[in-house]
């Protein structure tokens, strides 16, 4: 068996894995479950030997191991299956099969006939039926996945880390890579599953473990195993009371009628945004929500759909449009997106209106430096003056530049994509005390957020987005944190 | 800068030809002619592309100058506007095609170069071409030809085109959108600036600053020949944008800078001419100074950052 014990991560300030235990025998399938940031992929990467831990103990087979490298896991027997498929889609199946242990006819050269003979062996455990040579870009997603998984089976792999495997297939597809993890326990392989489908889940755990925070959050035998009671552990700390804001809304602000994006070009979505109110949106990473509001602002195609700011329609595809009429965005990556960090301070705040500061189109340098000054001054950004980059910032005050530079041009609504992530929690309650102070100036606001807690101490009403779908729309009073979890799990 | 200094002395050191009125005004004619389109080339560095083309460029507008004011004996008042409006339209289609079609720079003026190589040999029939016999055109020869205060005129219509580029690229609203986009596009495109705009409009600035070189050096040598005319200018170009300061990553340089290395590029070529090095070295030199110098600039700037 695969044991980790007491495994704990820092990374700089933030606690990724506590004291974490976890184990998985042979023959056993174990459902890893818990909320975006609970520490499963920190944990997956430390089997995997990714990451280095910072304290803790492995043990596999009996004797305590140190999975200091990738190739050391692999050597003793540990695959793991990412959730992002890392293959090469220009080469044939066998060679992706064999990438990096290639089977040679003498030193040098390559022996084809004998990796595609072995490559169709295995591809008949996993019971795909393709062609070796055939090129692997050739196959859907799920054909992808499984020739992963007859990968980490070439390696002999005793333990199957299997993360979201099948996040992006088809019903049936998944349906497929259920029978085939079934066939591979009773092969004697012990499978580690990590799926937000808890109906998965359900169908196929021995035994469940869940992570909160870092921590184990609790275990579940094979009988105890049901979506509301893993929901519990995922979510588990007490409920806080909701906070005693009682705004008065005005007239709808933003309208989104049938937008279609491009990362879920079935799906359309409409939403509103009244004067005055926080709109949350709930949902798992991937599930369409930074796609929708990228879209409605404009820096992503909008395939289809409608969006009207204050009643009057904006144009697609047109984030300058969007801004002059008064909707601005606050985009997921703050280091890519929002900022360019190495330009000073005071050039991130006027970006979007160097036009407001020249004088027949040439810039007037000190109007902008006493603009800039007085930001940082009124959005309490620390920062030496205007004049150091604004990536040498901490990142709270790197979000306070982000928020001055939109709030100095009176949007009428504003768009936040994960407002506080990476964020100190000292300035994550200054950046909160701002929004709600916006909300009560009558700005309309729609904020995404993965931190449960984040969405339901902020938002007037929460949509929970699944799979590029709207699943549901839950008012203040109703959202809990298992309310959400079981729309945005399904 | 200190670099230009130290050389401009070693030069003088070893020949005191280097300071005689004739050296001196070669040297800032070629300055000139080097200077304009090197700004071009600059601000299309500075949005993180590259303009292969430049060297083709000068010989198809330079045999088309050439058939239109001698071959056709239009007036210089139809033929010079129509030069520079037709590099307009070339810096235009590299545009379009790097921004709406989605192809990288390099090999858009990569083709460029082909292209238009190619055309101006088909053009002049491979035959070379000048303004040797053409009439009508008497006094724009001599406006090229003249030394105000003496100091040739290509030296002077660069510090103009300098002087402007300065003010738009360190003073003006699209400078600050050029240096964003070329910094970080996504960033600037999330905040509203019209990315692909400000891009089109440095290759037309550049395809423009081009045409203008090539004028001048039409006129300088009064001999295109079709297949080497200009051939790669665009290198000098790029190496003059990389001495003076600008990253290929983008986003960065000056507009100073640039002719600070157009300066030193000359000279280095002047050195190896006025200092009797075989002339089959030329390339060597200038390549192996530009290296020293950006190894010099990358030891400097590591330790900077510690």
């Amino acid at each position: 068996m695969l044991r980790a014990h007491g495994i704990s991560k820092r990374y700089g300030g933030v606690i990724a894995l506590a004291e974490v235990n976890f184990e998985v025998r042979f023959c056993e399938v174990v459902g890893l479950i818990g909320e975006n940031g609970a520490g499963k992929s920190t944990l997956i990467k430390v089997l995997g030997g990714l990451v280095a831990p910072d304290s803790g103990r492995i043990e596999f087979e009996g004797g305590a191991v140190s999975l200091r490298s990738p190739q050391e896991s692999i050597s003793l027997g540990i695959g793991i299956i990412h959730q992002e498929l890392s293959n090469l889609p220009n080469l044939d199946i066998a060679s992706n099969i064999f990438l990096g242990r290639e089977k040679t006819k003498g030193k040098w050269w390559l022996d084809d006939r004998a990796s595609r003979a072995e490559a169709a062996k295995i591809l008949a455990r996993v019971g795909l039926d393709a062609d070796p040579a055939k090129p692997l870009g050739a196959l859907t997603l799920g054909e992808q996945q499984m020739v992963e998984i007859a990968k980490a089976l070439s390696l002999e792999a005793k333990v199957l880390i299997m993360d979201e495997p099948t996040s992006s297939l088809s019903a049936k597809e998944a349906e497929t890579l259920i029978g085939l993890v079934r066939r591979l326990r009773e092969d004697g392989v012990g499978v580690v599953y990590v799926s937000h489908r808890l109906d998965e889940v359900v169908a196929l755990a021995d035994r469940v473990t869940a992570l909160r925070d870092g921590r184990n959050a609790g275990e579940l035998a094979k009988q105890e195993i049901s979506q509301p009671a893993m929901i519990r552990l995922m979510v588990g700390r007490d409920l806080e009371p909701a906070s005693a804001r009682q705004a008065s809304f005005g007239e709808v602000q933003l309208r989104a009628d049938r937008v279609v994006t491009n990362r879920f070009p079935n799906e359309a979505t409409s939403l509103e945004v009244r004067a005055g109110e926080i709109v949350g949106i709930a949902g798992l990473v991937g599930s369409g929500r930074t796609e929708l509001v990228n879209a409605i602002y404009g820096v992503e195609p909008r395939l289809a759909g409608e969006v009207t700011l204050g009643g009057r329609p904006l144009e697609a595809n047109n984030p300058r449009a969007s801004i002059e009429a008064g909707l601005v965005l606050v985009p997921e990556d703050r280091r890519t997106q929002a900022l360019i960090l190495a330009s000073s301070v005071g050039d991130n705040l006027v970006l979007p209106r160097w036009e407001d500061f020249a004088r027949n189109g040439l810039v007037q340098s000190a109007a902008v430096r006493e603009e800039t000054q007085s930001l940082c001054a009124t959005y309490g950004v620390k920062a030496a003056s205007v004049d150091v980059p604004v990536g040498t910032l901490s990142g709270g005050n790197q979000q306070k530049v982000v928020l001055a530079k939109w709030l100095s041009m009176k949007p009428k609504c504003l768009i936040v994509d994960e407002p506080t992530r990476g964020i100190d929690v000292g300035a994550r309650e200054e950046i909160y005390e701002a929004m709600r102070e916006l909300a009560a100036q009558g700005v309309a606001i729609l904020m995404v957020s993965s931190d449960l807690q984040e969405v339901l101490a902020l938002s007037d009403r929460v949509i929970v987005m699944r799979e590029g779908r709207m699943a549901g729309s839950l008012d203040r009073a109703l959202a809990t944190e298992e309310s959400v979890m079981e729309l945005a799990v399904g | 800068m200190i670099l230009l200094v130290v050389l401009a002395a070693v030069v003088w050191m070893l020949n005191r030809q280097f300071l005689s009125p004739q050296n001196l005004t070669n040297i800032s004619r070629l300055v000139g002619i080097y200077g304009i389109f090197s700004i071009g080339a600059a601000l299309v560095i500075i949005t993180s592309g590259i303009d292969l083309s430049v060297g083709s460029m000068f010989s198809l507008l330079g045999v088309l100058l050439s058939i239109m004011l001698v071959g056709r004996g239009w007036s210089p008042w139809i033929a010079l506007p129509a030069t520079l409006a037709f590099s307009a339209m070339l810096g235009s289609i590299h545009g379009f095609l790097i921004t709406k079609v989605r192809l990288q720079p390099f090999v858009t003026t990569l083709c460029g170069l082909l292209i238009y190589r190619g055309l101006a040999q088909y053009i002049a029939k491979d035959e070379t071409k000048g303004f040797g016999l053409g009439t009508g055109f008497e006094s724009v020869k001599a406006f090229f030809k003249s030394s105000p205060l003496g100091v040739p005129i290509e030296f002077w219509i660069m510090l103009v085109v300098a002087a402007l580029a300065w003010v738009l690229l360190h003073r003006s609203v699209y400078g600050r959108h050029l240096l964003a986009v070329g910094k970080n596009e996504e960033a600037a495109r999330f905040s509203g600036i019209r990315t692909q705009r400000v891009i089109v409009i440095a290759y037309v600035i550049a395809a423009c600053l081009t045409g203008i070189s090539a004028t001048l050096m039409a006129f300088y040598t009064n001999s295109i020949s079709p297949s080497s005319h200009g051939a790669s200018y665009e290198l000098y170009g790029i190496a003059a944008a990389v001495l003076g300061g600008c990253s290929l990553r983008g986003g960065e340089g000056s507009i100073f800078g640039v002719l600070l290395g157009t300066l030193l590029l000359q000279m280095l070529q002047n050195l190896v001419n006025i200092l009797g090095i075989p002339s089959s070295l030329n390339f060597a030199v200038v390549g192996a100074v530009i290296l020293i110098g950006v190894i010099a600039d990358r030891l400097l700037s590591g330790r900077r950052s510690g």
